[in-house]
């Protein structure tokens, strides 16, 4: 395979360096390195992180190809910097043997834009009466080590504590959507002031709180890991932070439109704005930011959500909850972290790519940018400002939150293993 | 006035008195033999009803053809709605017959809104009552109603409801009424004051312009009108109270109660009303009752939100007395 020389890039956002990637690995990382032989990429400032791990995707594949494919979910995971993703199991059908998650799997493989990680359903269907072979899944080419009935909550506390405890034997991690199901029947966003106001049904806060406040002890009692998808609360957050002192094995994850969105949003009704969880208060927003800066919060996953237009193009109680999240990305945690001065780039590779990477055991990515790693690597024009425009997008569905405003960075290439898969700004 | 009528919160002070001084003009066409103005001969309203509602529907079709407006009834159930159409679909369709107006209910709250705002018609869209969100027709009949009742059908005239202590009993979460009232008679100079076991007022309530009570007795004596709201039955299944006997008991509104009330406070209710659950026969029968009152304001304010809407510059009513536009 060729080289490729990465120019003055600035590795983790420190002093520009050269960036050698001989064949699949990087060959060397210095000043002045030689050109010869080698295709140059002239980085000139850009900020070069290893490549990006979202350990929550929806790519709707099998089941909804009219919203995402594997395909076209891969090709918009590239273009946001991504070199892995973890596949939701709410396809259809449900990601709950091994069947359907080496199909995943190997779809992902076959395509090459982006490593697939399938994620295996904890019960049956989703259901939450009994357990999915989640050894199988393990044990399958897909290697499956994330479970999480995601979309709907493991709320029966026995189930929960199988769960955590049968994964323990070949290190698994359940990844729990925390949603008290009795209290949001009917809820269409966050209940508050403008719950009130618009007459919306309400979501609350402790719906979420009470799941976590529940799994964490449960995790302490049977000595498991637990993940935390989408925490959205400033009161999670407490409840995380208390656990982690306690010692207790929780990881947790914040999506970008948690980081920058509110309630507010929906006085327009425009159901663009319609996620599970829903968006919350500033109040929220400020201690989510906190709390990812400080590492109660671990990660960044986009619970990238692809819908069909006719989905989200008409009234709100009959919209679908989700946006699609893998192609600004970036760009959120950029403007709510890096800009604030909340993380430095170093940070924002350790919670979108090195800690995600460890959280799901990915192997071989969220590695340091360094000689002999695997070349998974992402380039960021940092200086870059410019409105969202959803008819870019890789992504088969278009339901961004984000149409037309001003967001900053943007990604220009990702290698794969070496292999660039987006080439400045274009999927190759 | 604005080119919709969304929500209640909408309109200034001087919008809403306006309607109601036109629905006054209105109101005379109906002592009139013949009850009918040419104001909007030749528009189209359609009366798009997602949800059953006999009474509103027929209020605002008796307005319309008051007017002599052409009037479509479209109602969800056995149209292409219940085989999977979408509101964009339903409205664009309707709209491509020549619609100049949509009355719209609909259970979802801020479909009107979406209507209005999305880009998918052009026609004026009337909110005829969304989900748990907003009835603001309903809240200006009542506005009238009180302020005919409290300071009188000529004296009221470009008046607003400065001083007048309003009291709204019941179901405040699940109502659009409540909702709708509370922002409209805020905006006339009430003072509001919602009363309902704590369960039935929303989370987020302390930024409304309006005082919560969770006793009707102490409120009752200090009330220049008293609202009842429905109670659906079936809200007690799920725990929102006991049972019908205490809430009747605690909440409801009987002759014992209504004794307690100032002599010249009304008693009022949106209807259809549960008797023997929110209100008595006794009070629901009394000359303090509004509840026939607000059916017939009902008409005069919707020719007069219509009016406005549709009606232009030329005078509503032939003679009148406040016939300028602004």
């Amino acid at each position: 395979m060729s080289k490729i020389l990465i120019r003055g890039a600035r590795v983790l956002g420190g002093e520009p360096q050269d960036v050698l990637i001989d064949g699949e690995v990087v060959e060397a990382v210095g000043s002045g390195l030689s050109a010869e032989g080698a295709e140059v990429v002239e980085a000139d400032g850009k900020v070069l992180l290893p490549g990006l791990v979202d350990l929550h995707t929806h790519l709707r594949e099998p089941g909804r190809e009219d919203s995402e494919t594997v395909l076209t979910g891969t090709r918009a995971a590239a273009s946001g910097g991504f070199t892995a993703v973890f596949a939701m199991a709410n396809t259809f059908p449900v990601a709950d043997t091994a069947g359907v998650v080496e199909q995943v799997w190997r779809l992902g493989r076959e395509h090459g834009y982006c490593d697939v990680q399938p994620i295996g359903a904890v019960t049956v269907g989703l259901e939450g009466r009994k357990l999915a072979e989640l050894g199988a899944m393990h044990e399958s080419a897909a290697g499956v080590t994330v479970f999480s009935d995601d979309g709907k909550c493991v709320d029966d506390a026995v189930m929960m504590r199988r769960a955590l405890e049968y994964v323990k034997a070949f290190g698994g991690v359940v990844a729990q959507h925390a949603q008290e199901p009795r209290l949001t029947e009917g809820a269409q966003m966050n209940e508050g002031i403008v719950s009130a106001e618009l007459g919306l049904g309400g979501w609350p806060a402790v719906a979420e709180e009470s799941i976590i406040a529940r799994d964490v002890l449960l995790a302490e009692h049977v000595g498991s890991r637990v993940h935390i998808c989408h925490l959205s609360t400033a009161g999670s957050v407490e409840i995380v932070r208390w656990a982690k002192s306690r010692g207790i094995d929780v990881t947790a994850e914040v999506t970008p439109h948690h980081l920058l969105l509110t309630d507010e949003l929906v006085r327009s009704y425009d159901p663009v704005y319609k996620v599970n969880p829903p968006l919350r208060t500033e109040r929220d927003v400020h201690a989510l930011r906190e709390a990812l800066a400080d590492g109660t919060i671990d990660i960044v996953a986009t619970d990238h959500a692809p819908h069909p237009h006719e989905d989200k193009d008409c009234e709100w109680a009959a919209a679908a909850m989700g946006m699609v999240g893998l192609e600004t990305a970036l760009s959120v945690v950029q403007e709510t972290m890096v800009e604030t001065g909340l993380l430095d780039w170093a940070g924002v590779a350790d919670r979108m790519s090195q800690a995600p990477a460890r959280i799901g055991r990915a192997e071989g990515h969220g590695r340091p940018v360094s000689a002999g790693e695997p070349a998974n690597l992402t380039l960021v024009d940092t200086a870059y400002r410019g409105s969202v425009d959803p008819a870019g997008f890789a992504s088969r569905s278009r339901n961004t939150p984000y149409a037309g405003r001003e967001l900053p960075g943007r990604v220009t290439h990702t290698w794969l293993r070496g292999k660039a898969t987006l080439v400045d700004g274009k999927l190759t | 006035m604005q080119r919709h009528l969304i929500s209640a919160a909408d309109l200034t002070r001087d919008d809403a008195v306006h309607v109601l001084d036109t629905a006054e003009e209105m109101a005379r066409v109906a002592d009139r033999p013949i009850k009918k103005l040419p104001t909007l001969r030749g528009r189209t309203i359609v009366n798009l009803f997602f949800e059953d509602s006999t009474r509103t529907r027929i209020s605002f079709e008796a307005a319309e053809k008051r007017l002599s407006a052409d009037v479509i009834n479209f109602t969800a159930k056995g149209s292409s709605v219940s085989k999977g159409e979408s509101l964009k679909d339903t409205a664009q369709t309707l709209e491509a017959m020549g619609v100049d107006a949509v009355v719209i209910r609909h259970g979802a709250s801020g479909a009107p809104y979406r209507l209005a705002t999305s880009g998918w018609i052009d026609a004026a869209v009337i909110n005829a009552g969304d989900g748990t969100h907003q009835h603001p027709t309903q809240a200006l009949l009542d506005a009238f109603t009180m302020r005919r009742r409290l300071v009188g059908r000529d004296a009221g005239l470009g008046q607003d409801l400065s001083g007048r202590r309003i009291t709204l009993v019941g179901d405040v979460l699940h109502s659009r009424v409540a909702r709708s009232n509370v922002d409209l008679l805020h905006t006339l100079g009430a003072q509001v004051t919602l009363v309902a076991p704590p369960t039935l007022v929303p989370v987020g309530v302390e930024t409304w312009p309006c005082e919560v009570s969770y006793d009707l007795d102490s409120t009752l004596p200090k009330s220049d009108a008293v609202m009842m709201l429905r109670v659906q039955r079936e809200r007690m299944n799920a725990a929102f109270f006991p049972t019908e006997r205490e809430y009747s008991r605690r909440y409801g509104l009987d002759g014992e109660r209504m004794a307690r009330m100032p002599e010249h406070a009304i008693v009022m209710h949106p209807g259809p009303m549960v008797r023997g659950m929110e209100i008595t026969a006794e009070v629901a029968d009394s000359d303090r009752c509004t509840v026939v009152e607000q059916v017939t304001n009902g008409v005069s304010i919707r020719m007069a939100v219509l009016y406005l809407l549709l009606g232009g510059n030329e005078p509503a009513v032939a003679h009148a007395r406040t016939t300028e536009e602004k």
